[in-house]
């Protein structure tokens, strides 16, 4: 089927307004002996068609809290989403609407994306929020053009071995041509400290990660000041949920504050589209990649809000932008700010604290198995890693073939010497019941 | 204020202690938080939620969408966004799995991708594609690091410039030099193709591609894009096109065939996936044999081995690695495979054939108007000359006076007109009707502009007062930039 509405006699009509014969003729300059390829695709289909098919691909998925249990994270977490969310996000007006370069036409997107900006800044004590990145690989990586657009001669980063792998392979694909050496994380075992040591006067930015991958809360105080001390600057990736309850880290002295804010209420969709947040210290917001929002005034004085500082990016600056990004993850971000201004500060923080509680709980269950060992020694927020008596992928297979249990993160995939270790996950989604299921199964899995 | 369409911030609505949505307690009894790491403050809105649902729909009817009027940015693609694509999305067993999940548990999830990736390989003829990128910009970049890896396999190391026309949309300069290259940006000539002499005086062994948008933005045809093709490879050059414009060539040619190397698509453009006031998009890249190993990965490969076949992540040979996390913006996948599900080969060409049908019509309606610099039968979109002397008036002017008849402005912010290029426009009114527009409504587009050609003459400070049917008046951008306000939370604490 199709979606445009011509009928033959209108074809007609406009052809000869045109001034051609044949629609055909509308492509004289597409050079003859490549014009009009066969296309070896499908037949088209009906919108009943369509849907019963795709109904049948989604239904071969398994859904985590339907189909299977889950205690997946690693970057990626089921939240409850209020349905006002999809409803709010669903309407055409903000829905079908392009990036807001007319603001007489896009305030209702530039003023929620303000408000995003607004409380994006105050969760993570930042002075300013852009629009959005990608995702939190991509923000990470954003972080690394901007530091050494602040620091022009410094051509190091340092990066702990305990941020997300995926952003660290994200970061070094984006850099490859930039002339940059990334170090810290050559050591799967290393620590933040080891990492640490890689820092000195050549050194633009160092990326830390709160919590770490492992789920662990480190204390980050006296950081920023080591890294300063170094005239280096200090980007913290920290995951947003957990900052409705646990100190943010502009109250440290980070420069950059990033990460994924899929947690935000967004829905795991197969890992996207997510949202890459970026926020960062007034000094430095000329040097910041991504749009901006701005209040302004209008002809009569009105308050108003517009894109601001576009003097940094692509369509005015060309060669010399701060990034080449353009589409970015607005509905992504305009979901975020509805999501924090829908649980509003007690709601967020009750859902950071039932995260909490739930990962504390099933933690201690699994930890008083024979056989397992609970890394303890941070606190944790919404991970941990689990010592399992058997290697880590045999766990999980066996969790998923006997259990129908998706049994988290197998560590070894990215340190190798992690082989026995899971990163298991409970969010404010998994209940009681799931939690008791895995740690029956675990039990058995045992012996 | 008395002004019914104003609208508080969210942070104005609140007061304090009051709730939105509650969440309950853990049924066993609690660990301690960890005194010491805890935050003291946190300063989020304290509203209801029925206070949020008015808000965000008192803001929502603030926007122009292609749900509620024509919407013609050039270069955008803002076609209707089928709401059956939509509700695709929103099935469970797309919506909810996790991206780490086992590939033995998402078999649908990869099935769909492997699909999508196939036919858009097929559609240009390249041999595979990676739908990663997030956008058209990632994709970009994606192409030109690809042939960057390209080059520095063969120890072809010298190759540091990446040749542009002047007409290229921003993100391609600034793609190349985020990539290290350097960039070249060439002269068009008088019917708007890129200058031959020019790109002859500029080809050498220096040169690694040549970056083209295909229609270019002026909406045109490269009419010898054979030869430019056969000069930049003929110099070791790889051609990479940026298919911001495929919405004019489905089915009417394939890249490949032109010439072209590699390429990214926009699916939220040519494919219909809604915009969302600025994203996400997702800008998935094909390649042709010599770049196909390169590519950003993983990539879904069918697994023939297994009975009965599966689904399987594969890494390409040699590839430049990871471009985002996971698995690219997968929602937006979902949505562009049921449209393309919707088109079969005859369908697809007939989108492009309507597509540009659609922008000669408009471009000979509002010919009558205004002056169109290249004018010659376009592609897709078309470009008018927007500052008129005589009347001093402007675009924007032109622009914002749209907004009053009812209509989203055209594009005016891309290359044209500034002092580096050589283009023959000075502002841009650059029209992309798309497909999806009646005839009727494009009708009431080109009275319209040309009403406003009228108005200009006789009553030009209509024009420079516009918009006077808006939500609000002229935004002042300049005001934006000095005073810098990125944010207002109330009441104004730290």
């Amino acid at each position: 089927m199709t979606y445009y509405p011509h009928t033959d006699a209108e074809r007609q009509q406009m052809l000869q307004t045109i001034g051609v014969a044949t629609i055909a003729d509308l492509f004289a300059d597409v050079p003859a002996q490549v014009r009009f390829p066969q296309l070896s695709l499908p037949p088209g289909l009906s919108q009943m068609e369509i849907s019963w098919e795709m109904a049948a691909l989604a239904a071969q998925n398994r859904v985590p809290g339907n189909d299977i249990t889950s205690f997946l994270g690693a970057g990626a977490y089921r939240r409850y989403t209020p349905p006002a969310l999809d409803y709010l996000i669903s309407r055409g007006e903000f829905l079908t609407a392009y990036t807001p370069y007319q603001p007489e036409v896009s305030q209702g997107t530039l003023q929620a994306i303000f408000e995003y900006q607004t409380m994006m800044a105050a969760l993570t004590g930042m002075d300013v929020s852009n629009a959005s990145h990608y995702d939190g690989a991509t923000a990470v990586a954003e972080a690394v053009i901007m530091a050494v657009n602040v620091l022009p001669k410094r051509k190091r980063v340092v990066i702990a071995p305990t941020v997300h792998p995926q952003y660290r392979q994200v970061t070094r694909t984006y850099t490859q041509g930039m002339g940059l050496e990334i170090v810290g994380d050559a050591d799967p075992g290393g620590s933040l400290a080891d990492a640490l040591a890689f820092l000195n006067e050549e050194t633009a930015l160092v990326i830390v990660q709160t919590p770490n991958f492992f789920g662990q809360l480190e204390s980050l105080d006296g950081l920023a000041e080591r890294v300063h001390a170094a005239g280096a600057l200090l980007c913290v990736v920290a995951e947003p949920l957990h900052l409705a309850l646990f100190r943010p880290p502009g109250d440290y002295g980070a420069d950059i504050v990033c990460g994924e804010g899929q947690s935000l209420g967004l829905p795991l969709s197969f890992g996207g589209p997510y949202l890459g947040y970026f926020c960062t210290r007034d000094k430095h917001v000329r040097k910041m990649s991504g749009r901006l929002v701005g209040e302004t005034i209008d002809a009569d004085g009105r308050r108003s809000y517009t894109l601001t500082l576009s003097t940094r990016e692509q369509h005015i600056r060309r060669a010399k932008a701060t990034s080449n990004i353009c589409s970015n993850q607005g509905l992504m971000a305009l979901a975020a700010g509805i999501y924090m201004a829908l649980m509003g500060k007690q709601g967020l923080r009750q859902t950071a604290e039932l995260c909490y509680q739930n990962t504390q709980h099933l933690a201690d269950q699994i930890d008083a198995l024979p056989g397992y060992h609970v890394w303890r020694e941070r606190p944790f927020f919404q991970e941990f890693v689990v010592e399992c008596p058997r290697p880590a992928a045999e766990m999980k297979q066996a969790l998923l073939a006997q259990y129908n249990i998706l049994g988290g993160y197998d560590l070894g995939q990215d340190y190798p010497h992690l082989d026995h270790h899971l990163l298991l996950c409970a969010t404010e989604m998994t209940t009681t019941a799931e939690m008791d299921a895995l740690v029956a199964a675990l039990k058995e899995i045992r012996s | 204020m008395n002004d019914p369409l104003y609208e508080p911030l969210i942070y104005e609505l609140g007061a304090p202690g009051r709730t939105g949505v509650t969440m309950p307690t853990a049924p066993f009894p609690a660990t301690p938080l960890p005194a010491g790491l805890l935050r003291d403050e946190l300063n989020l809105p304290e509203v209801s939620e029925a206070d949020v649902v008015r808000h965000y729909t008192r803001l929502s009817r603030q926007n122009f969408g292609v749900d509620t009027t024509m919407y013609p940015l050039g270069s955008c693609t803002m076609k209707y966004n089928p709401r059956l694509n939509e509700a695709m999305a929103h099935l469970p067993g797309f919506l909810e799995p996790h991206p780490l999940q086992d590939a033995a548990t998402v078999q649908g999830s990869l099935e769909m991708l492997f699909n999508l990736q196939t036919w858009l390989s097929e559609l240009n003829g390249f041999t595979a594609t990676s739908l990663q990128p997030a956008a058209g910009a990632q994709g970009e970049f994606t192409g030109i690091l690809m042939v960057r890896a390209y080059h520095r396999s063969r120890g072809d190391t010298a190759r540091d410039t990446i040749l542009l026309p002047d007409s290229a949309h921003g993100t391609n300069p600034a793609t190349s030099s985020m990539a290290g290259f350097r960039v070249v940006e060439l002269p068009t000539d008088g019917r708007g193709n890129v200058e031959m002499d020019a790109l002859k005086a500029n080809l050498g062994p220096h040169v690694a591609a040549m970056m083209i948008t295909i229609p270019n933005t002026l909406g045109l045809f490269e009419e010898q894009i054979l030869e430019v093709a056969r000069l930049v490879h003929e110099c070791g050059g790889l051609m990479y096109a940026d298919g911001a414009n495929m919405n004019a060539l489905m089915g009417i040619v394939k890249l490949a065939e032109l010439g072209f190397d590699v390429m990214h698509y926009n699916l939220h453009k040519t494919f219909s996936t809604p915009h969302g006031g600025g994203g996400p998009g997702a800008g998935p890249v094909a390649a042709g044999e010599a770049l196909a190993p390169f590519l950003p990965g993983p990539i879904v490969a069918l697994d023939e081995t297994t009975s009965p076949p599966s689904y399987v992540y594969a890494m390409p040979a040699q590839s430049i690695g990871r471009l985002k996390a996971f698995h690219g913006n997968f929602g937006i996948l979902v949505r562009a495979y049921a449209y393309l599900r919707a088109h079969g080969p005859a369908e697809l060409r007939a989108v492009s054939e309507n597509a540009v049908l659609n922008a000669n019509y408009l471009r000979v309606k509002i010919g009558q108007a205004y002056e169109i610099p290249y004018d010659r039968i376009c592609m897709h979109e078309f470009v008018a000359e927007g500052k008129l002397d005589e009347e001093g008036i402007r675009a924007l002017d032109i622009s914002k006076r749209l907004i009053d008849y009812g209509f989203h402005p055209p594009s005016n912010y891309f290359p044209l007109g500034t002092p580096h290029t050589t283009l023959k426009v000075h502002e841009a009114l650059m029209v992309e009707p798309t497909e999806t527009e009646s005839l009727q409504t494009l009708d009431r587009y080109a009275e319209a502009m040309i009403a406003i050609r009228q108005e200009a003459r006789e009553e030009p400070e209509l024009l420079r007062g516009a918009p006077h049917n808006a939500p609000v008046g002229r935004v002042d951008e300049v005001y934006a930039a000095k005073k810098l306000v990125l944010c207002r939370a109330i009441p104004e604490i730290a």
